[in-house]
């Protein structure tokens, strides 16, 4: 079957005018097709199907999981929730002390300020560069633009080292050992560093292009250029904020490098993603422990996607250069 | 108990940092906030803009100067044994028999995946808008894209799980294909290079709804008089979408393609967590972080960071550009 045989049907119909008179906006109902519904349907269930059966493994007894395939459940029903209790708060394969349950708190504690932050600091920049202005301004915003280039993998090594030694010139300390140790802050300065020149780019097309009638009205009311950030360009930027949000908390929950490179000296501080890329070594053995941990990490971006997806959509076009 | 101590304490450490950071700009905007005159905007501007300025040099700008400089450098980059060491790890990058084939399967992931879940996105965007339940199709389809790739390797490495034929099989390929007739499959995992093309179906899982989301989108923004205006003029089917919708969304094909591209030679997730790059499965990315963080080799590891950035310019550059020619034309 091909996409040619399956337009030729719909395009059939004679041209209508309702098509016409909604401008374009809705296009008129097509007539349905065998086989075109056919491929759809295929390709729907080949993707949901990996998933389905992750699912109900998750939901299954270990001496079932381990022996019988999870189709089997549909003649044998029996479900069980203890997987997802054992996982979360007794551990067991190689999860460190007492289950996932801290490991996930941990992608917690990382996501929000690695969310939060950013946010902050580049509406700040991106007001700047765009409202309060100065000589360069335009350089300065072409130059954060075109660090969107630089893959992370380029800082891995340099801020690891700083982060346990400081910088040196010369044998002169230019900027101290932080002591974070591989701590949970890390990670998330990290992340918070890596995130900006999508951030400041992103918020910058949004803010340069608020009502100039708005922010000199402020001005012209005496506001200085500081309350004029806290009180008009944020609270009307929060579209934008929004999109970005959801992007990047999803980013930073999803991350695997990120938190394994900056955890690897603590495993305490260790994100929940690191701590199943590590329980995949077991994989056969342990497939109750697995596919319970694995849904816990992939609920809460399910839950975003599903209650958020237009945020989401804009914000995945917007952010689909960043890495 | 203690579980829950910890959990509050991590939440504390949290609002801590957030509300620290909070608290100071908050006190640095007051004492900015009184000055007027001739002062005020250089001094705002300075407070606006130097958070990120700061971070930015510190966090990418001034370690990817320093990545460049230890990629010249040999294997360890701190301490006595720093020395210069020219091309030496660039020449290894490219003639070392196992690198070599990492480059070249990084290749073929980077010519097939863009193309497969292009094709797979566009054909999906196509046919789902004649369907009754195409929101339940499209969510299935793009729900991939929210999972994180270590979540999407262990839902597929249980599709792709191996037991020898006598057994109970619990691998959903095993199962199918043994009950398609064939007695006897591969390890799926184990055999070359049959794996490798297990992977990137992960890849394509997650990227074609991504595809479809976009290119559904640009195929929809096409006005409906020009598709009309073709068909008084006799274009059907296949010659109305190469001759009349492929050119109009020409830049939206161009950018889905070289983001799904930038996206893949930076995978790494899916081949550290399935195979760890054994088994000739290694890419870029992955062997850059195993000479760094396995070998120790921070040299060789920093020269693969730099052949990585290198391959990157050009396909962020493009799409950027395209993208904001579309915007602002």
């Amino acid at each position: 079957m091909s996409v040619d045989e399956v337009t030729v049907t719909a395009t059939e119909g004679l041209p209508d005018p309702s098509g016409l008179a909604t401008g374009g906006q809705r296009k008129q109902p097509k007539p349905h097709h065998r086989i075109a519904t056919f491929v759809v349907v295929v390709m729907s269930i080949l993707w949901a199907l990996p998933v389905l059966g992750f699912f109900i493994t998750s939901l299954r007894s270990k001496a079932a999981a381990d022996n019988t395939g999870w189709w089997t459940v549909f003649v044998h029903p029996s479900l069980t929730f203890s997987n997802y209790i054992n996982v979360l708060f007794h551990g067991g394969a190689n999860i460190q002390g007492g289950g996932l349950f801290p490991y996930a708190m941990n992608s917690l504690a990382i996501a929000i300020p690695a969310t939060i932050i950013p946010i902050i600091v580049a509406s700040m920049a991106a007001y700047s560069l765009s409202w309060v202005r100065f000589k360069s301004a335009d350089t300065v915003y072409f130059i954060i633009f075109g660090l969107q280039v630089v893959p992370l993998q380029m800082s891995l090594v340099p801020l690891l080292q700083l982060y346990s030694h400081g910088a040196h010139i010369g044998g002169f300390l230019i900027f101290p050992n932080l002591n974070l140790h591989g701590s949970i802050a890390e990670v998330w300065i990290s992340h918070t560093m890596f995130s900006l020149p999508l951030a400041v780019f992103l918020l910058y097309n949004f803010i340069a292009q608020l009502p100039n009638e708005l922010i000199e009205a402020a001005r012209v009311d005496g506001a200085g250029y500081l309350y004029i950030y806290r009180r008009v360009v944020m609270p009307l930027s929060l579209p934008a904020i929004a999109s970005f949000t959801i992007f990047q908390f999803l980013w930073v929950w999803n991350d695997l490098l990120i938190g394994l490179t900056f955890s690897a000296k603590n495993a305490s501080a260790q994100p929940l993603t690191v701590q199943l890329q590590q329980l995949s070594g077991t994989f056969g053995s342990h497939l109750d422990l697995l596919t319970a941990g694995g849904f816990v990490s992939i609920i809460i971006p399910m839950i975003v996607f599903f209650s958020l997806q237009r945020y989401f959509v804009r914000g995945l076009l917007a952010g689909s250069v960043k890495g | 108990m203690h579980l829950l101590t910890t959990s509050l304490g991590k939440l504390l450490t949290v609002a801590e940092s957030v509300g620290g950071f909070v608290a100071i700009l908050a006190f640095l905007f007051w004492v900015a906030g009184k000055v007027r005159g001739r002062f005020e905007k250089p001094i705002a501007n300075i407070l606006l803009l130097g958070p990120a300025v700061i971070l930015l040099m510190v966090g990418l700008v001034i370690p990817a100067f320093r990545t460049i400089f230890l990629s010249f450098r040999g294997q360890y980059a701190i301490g006595p044994n720093v020395k210069y060491v020219g091309l030496a790890n660039y020449k290894w990058a490219f003639t070392d028999p196992h690198t070599l084939h990492t480059l070249l399967r990084t290749a073929e992931w980077l010519v097939l995946v863009p193309l497969v879940s292009t094709v797979l996105g566009m054909v999906f965007a196509l046919l789902v808008d004649r369907m009754r339940f195409q929101v339940i199709a499209k969510s299935l389809i793009f729900m991939p894209t929210a999972i994180s790739f270590v979540g999407a390797s262990l839902i597929w490495k249980y599709v792709y799980q191996y037991r020898s034929p006598g057994l109970q099989q619990i691998g959903l390929l095993s199962e199918v294909v043994m009950k398609l007739g064939w007695s006897h499959p591969p390890n799926w995992l184990l055999s070359a290079p049959l794996n490798t093309f297990l992977l990137m179906v992960i890849l394509v899982w997650i990227e074609t709804g991504f595809a479809m989301v976009i290119l559904g989108a640009a195929i929809r923004s096409v006005p409906d008089d020009v598709i009309e205006a073709a068909r008084v003029d006799g274009a059907k089917g296949w010659r109305l979408f190469r001759s009349v919708q492929l050119p109009m969304i020409s830049t939206t094909v161009t950018v889905v393609i070289i983001t799904i591209m930038t996206a893949t030679l930076k995978i790494f997730d899916i081949v550290y967590t399935i195979t760890g790059g054994d088994f000739k499965t290694d890419t870029l990315s992955n062997e850059m972080y195993t000479q760094i963080f396995e070998s120790f080799n921070t040299g060789r590891g920093s020269a693969l960071a730099v052949v990585l950035f290198m391959a990157v310019v050009p396909l962020v550059t493009v799409s950027i550009l395209r993208l904001r020619k579309e915007r602002y034309a």
